[in-house]
């Protein structure tokens, strides 16, 4: 159980981190704001989701894995949010690079 | 080598890559973005020492409330009509050569250490049970070291005189404008309607927290004061006037409750800031709910920046 566990912890970890790398190149090679963000956004939920599925295979109890459910949805909706208000200012100043 | 040592050595060679990239960043804005990581990934460097309640700290000082306050200095400057002075070269390299000289004797120091490090930490450990507290670092700061704290609270508002100051004669006792940091919109109301409950409930519990576990005043007042500012970057609340008498009671309500709790050691105690034992936890909760509050109010005020035009009547 223990091993299966920690096998579960360390495929999805890998995963969450190989999409925080992709979404890191997509930021540097992008060519604009909103692309930019695209790559940012997507990459980077789907990435950090893995990570806190992997790491609820490893918590001591409920509590725990609430909290790290918690950071999830807190980390979620920032970065929803900045996103957005990102895209916002963009739009505004007619600005693309 | 361990693996984690060699973590060690990617951080630590981050760190130093980042710190040399705020140097030669070209704008401000990036200069300030890239100070924003560095204090993060400071965060987690004092994470890897096991200095949790500094690590807190440094992500809520120095990478949130120093970060926006250098991003509202920088707009402030964009937007005014006064040139940035140029300098001249010979001052930037004496600048450099000085910066230098400062560094490389910081450095000899740290070197020159004996290897064991003459340390209060065992005498500060072995008399924490007499402190009621259990997180070691709030007992110095509240009970072994509670002088360097007061001041500390005092220098705090004094940055805050000291920014207020810059207000125009015209608006002295007026309102701070935020419109450096941003414009009204449907997002930052949405995320200011769903955001601050949560928000106060984690400061609040960062502050109580502090006496047995990382936390305390400082990082739960840091959170407060940021939902505080959001709740009036989002046109949700009033900013308010600087000479509201609320607003000033609250800035010295933290400051003044330490002072009183402290002169009170005169006379119930041995001496200044000294508890009395037996009633030493409840003393120090007080004190710090009441800092909280003002550490709260004085920081979103930093950031908020001088008053800029009159209330409306």
């Amino acid at each position: 159980m223990r091993l299966a566990l920690d096998i579960i912890t360390v495929v999805l970890i890998s995963a969450g981190g190989f999409f925080f790398m992709a979404g890191t190149i997509g930021l540097l090679r992008f060519p604009d704001t909103l692309t930019r963000l695209h790559a940012l956004t997507k990459v980077d939920n789907l990435g950090l989701g893995l990570i806190v599925f992997g790491l609820l295979a490893q918590v001591e109890s409920r509590l725990d894995a609430l909290k790290v459910i918690a950071i999830w949805l807190l980390v979620q909706m920032s970065g929803a949010i900045v996103s957005q208000l990102i895209a916002q200012a963009t739009r505004r100043l007619g600005r693309q690079t | 080598m361990t693996l984690v040592f060699a973590c060690e050595v990617v951080l630590a060679g981050l760190l130093v890559a980042i710190a040399t990239w705020t140097i030669v960043a070209r704008t401000a804005f990036a200069a300030i973005v890239v100070f924003m990581v560095y204090g993060l990934l400071l965060a987690i460097v004092w994470v890897a020492l096991s200095a949790v309640d500094v690590a807190l700290t440094e992500a809520a000082i120095g990478g949130g409330v120093t970060s926006i306050v250098l991003l509202g200095a920088a707009s402030r400057l964009r937007g005014s009509k006064a040139a940035v002075p140029s300098v001249s070269f010979p001052f930037k390299i004496t600048a450099g050569v000085l910066c230098a000289v400062v560094s490389a004797g910081l450095a000899a120091v740290v070197f020159s250490l004996p290897d064991v490090a003459p340390t209060l930490a065992p005498v500060a450990k072995e008399n924490l049970a007499e402190s009621g507290l259990g997180n070691p670092v709030a007992a110095v700061l509240f009970v072994f070291r509670a002088h360097d704290t007061l001041l500390e609270k005092v220098v705090l508002l004094l940055a805050l005189v000291g920014v207020w100051s810059l207000a125009s004669d015209s608006a002295w006792g007026g309102v701070p404008a935020l419109r450096v940091y941003a414009s009204p919109s449907r997002i930052l109301v949405f995320l200011d309607q769903i955001l601050p409950p949560i928000g106060i409930m984690i400061g609040i519990y960062m502050f109580w927290a502090g006496a047995s576990q990382p936390g305390g005043a400082f990082q739960g007042g840091t959170i407060l004061a940021a939902m505080w500012l959001l709740t009036m970057m989002a046109r949700l609340q009033d900013v308010p006037s600087i000479s509201a008498r609320w607003l000033r009671l609250l800035l010295v309500v933290g400051p003044m409750a330490f002072l009183a709790v402290g002169l009170a050691g005169f006379f119930f105690a041995d001496s200044f800031l000294a508890y009395p034992p037996s009633i030493s936890k409840p003393l120090i909760i007080v004190v710090e709910a009441t800092l909280t509050l003002s550490i709260g109010v004085t920081l979103a005020l930093l950031v908020a920046g001088p008053p800029e035009r009159l209330p409306q009547q």
